[in-house]
């Protein structure tokens, strides 16, 4: 697999915090298992395995078994974690996820690993990019993807406690914590990251100290821009973009395609509620090889991209 | 036709494709290394001894087919269509590159002799399955080889082509497993068995064949050979990382990469 890239300071690679909250809450709940597929590693579950010998069940290179083997050990009173790289554990296994988990409602909680573009140079086949357009329709699935290592340590908690299915979508990007005081998981709900009212950037995951960095570019230049953390993709945050849209301009930012995902809730909801410029960030297909650093790069996933997508939206403003 | 006098240029290229493919991991500092080199013999004696094909014609309608399904193994694929004439060898350096031809997985799109894409695992003999129907009900006379891992075997779409396959009697399919008892993060036993392997594919319909998969003599004498009466399966024993004293039977050299030191070294051991 892709070797991640090297850590700037204060970046965390958020698989550690996933692993380490997980081990934390299976020793004090034994109803909760893991669920891999051949992924120890890449789901960095090696102590947990050492730990917890008999709860890390390991299906071998077989995903639609995984996930149904998940729904059969929620239906056995587990709180099954279900941890595979996000491409396979989506595209392989989507109608287990769709039939044996959401419409059967289990509690299952399903984890997406190095997704997005992680395995950059792996290829399309790798990269975990349609992710979001196909689970968002997905009635019962909660879609949750996390911005920094407080946050995907939340979410797990989160979701252990939860009943009902959910979809965690983590990354192997090293992300800085966001500065924001006072912070509290509300799942469901947007994180305000920058305040403002010029326009209204809307970011998930790796992208959202990026957007974070754009807004501080905009505001030397007078555009105050508000950032919100849409950590959950689904259900919507409904309130918080009636007030993104009231703006009059809206940028999307997501480490996923423009179709279907993030950018496409938002541009549905605007659609159908406040009709407001909406300019996607995000890849438009199929990928070219390259590293992640590169794609993030070339696809306009930086500050000074998500700041020229804002020029844009302001310039389409009404 | 057995040709012995085959094996000579057959294990000259499975040197070379050895130290092309631990060259291109080594400058990437990314590809699956271990796996690579399992299956380098099994291409050598197929490219250079086996398949009728062409590389100034790839999509002649009646070459025979390889689809390399276990297709995180591109140093070895990659090195044995440059071998083999198919593009040229200063392409090699752009490795997983941006915008390289060579992808991390074959995409069929970008490289002449690539049958289908590849990537996920358990695609490629599903394909070659339908490689395989296409020739049986024109009446072509392409033969159909394809190659998986054997951690792949876990996947449940092998066994769904294999009752198709085997249904069918496609006698110019052949599966080769690449048998080298390793997968990702450890052996494939003590993951999920796959043992006896030879008698679940005799069960499906298959002629099934075990062979030395580092001894091209072998090889040759099973993929050689003029079809039977039903598909084959050829468990090709071998070693992951074979070649390479630090790499052989070490599971962390699935996608393991070199240091500058065990380039050398290795550039030492494989002359
Ligand atoms: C559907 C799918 N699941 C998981 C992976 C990740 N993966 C890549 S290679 C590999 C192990 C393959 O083992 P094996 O088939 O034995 O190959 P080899 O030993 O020949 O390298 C895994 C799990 C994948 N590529 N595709
Ligand atoms: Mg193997």
């Amino acid at each position: 697999m892709a070797h991640a890239a090297p850590t700037a300071v204060g970046f965390q690679d958020c698989r550690n915090i996933w692993v380490k909250t997980l081990e934390d809450l299976a020793e004090a709940d034994p109803r909760i298992v893991a669920v891999v597929n051949d992924s120890v590693g890449s789901s960095k579950l090696n102590s947990f395995q050492k730990r917890f010998p008999d709860r890390l069940i390991n299906v071998g290179i077989a995903e639609q078994v995984m996930v149904g083997v998940g729904a059969g050990l929620a239906n056995g009173g587990r709180i099954p974690f279900v941890s595979a790289a996000g491409c396979f554990i989506t595209g392989r296994a989507l109608e287990q996820v769709k039939a044996d988990i959401a419409y059967a409602g289990f509690n299952v909680k399903l984890v997406g690993q190095s997704s997005g573009i992680a395995y950059g140079e792996l290829g399309a086949t790798h990269h975990s990019i349609e992710d979001f357009a196909w689970l968002r329709p997905l009635t019962n699935l909660t879609v949750i993807c996390p911005a920094d290592a407080w946050e995907t340590a939340e979410a797990v908690k989160w979701a252990a406690a939860h009943q009902g299915p959910v979809y965690l979508r983590l990354s192997r990007m090293p992300v800085p914590d966001l500065d924001i005081s006072n912070r509290q998981f509300r799942p469901g709900r947007a994180e305000v990251v920058r305040r403002g009212e010029d326009l209204a950037i809307i970011a998930c995951g790796t992208t959202v100290h990026l957007a974070a960095s754009a807004a501080d570019l905009l505001t030397a230049e007078g555009i105050h821009a508000r950032v919100l953390n849409f950590s959950t993709i689904n259900p919507l945050d409904e309130a918080a973009l009636h007030d993104a849209a009231a703006t009059g301009a809206i940028v999307t930012v997501e480490e996923a395609s423009v179709r279907g995902g993030l950018g496409g809730a938002v541009a549905e909801f605007t659609a159908g509620h406040r009709p407001v410029p909406v300019e996607r960030i995000g890849f438009p297909g199929f990928l070219p090889t390259g590293s992640t650093d590169w794609l993030f790069r070339e696809y306009g996933l930086s500050p000074e991209g998500i700041a020229a997508a804002a020029h844009r939206a302001l310039s389409r403003k009404a | 036709m057995l040709t012995n006098d085959k094996l000579p240029l057959i294990r000259e290229k499975a040197l070379w494709m050895r130290r092309t493919a631990f060259t291109m991991v080594h400058r990437a500092q990314l590809g699956h290394p271990g796996g690579d080199f399992s299956a380098m013999d099994i291409l050598a004696t197929l490219y250079f001894g086996v398949l009728n094909h062409d590389p100034k014609r790839p999509n002649w309608p009646d070459r025979d087919r390889f689809v390399m399904s276990k297709g995180h193994a591109t140093g070895a694929l990659y090195s044995a269509l440059c071998a083999a004439g198919y593009f040229p060898e200063d392409w090699l350096k752009t490795y997983m590159q941006p915008k390289s031809l060579l992808n991390g997985h074959p995409n069929r799109n970008y490289l002449a002799g690539v049958e289908t894409n590849t990537g996920p695992l358990g695609h490629g003999f599903p394909v070659a399955t339908g490689i395989a129907i296409a020739g049986q009900i024109t009446g072509a006379t392409y033969r159909t080889f394809v190659l998986t891992g054997d951690g792949e075997q876990q996947e449940g779409s092998n066994w769904e082509a294999a009752m198709v396959a085997g249904h069918r009697k496609l006698v110019n399919l052949t599966l080769i497993i690449d048998r080298n008892r390793l997968q990702q993060g450890a052996g494939t036993e003590e993951t999920s068995g796959l043992d006896p392997l030879d008698d679940k594919y005799r069960a499906f319909g298959f002629d099934v064949f075990e062979v030395d998969g580092h001894d091209p003599a072998a090889l040759l004498a099973v993929l050689g050979t003029a079809p039977g009466t039903k598909p084959r399966c050829v468990i090709a024993n071998t070693v992951k990382g074979k070649g390479v004293s630090f790499m052989e039977g070490v599971a962390s050299w699935h996608h393991g990469v070199p240091t500058d030191a065990q380039y050398e070294q290795a550039m030492k051991e494989l002359v």
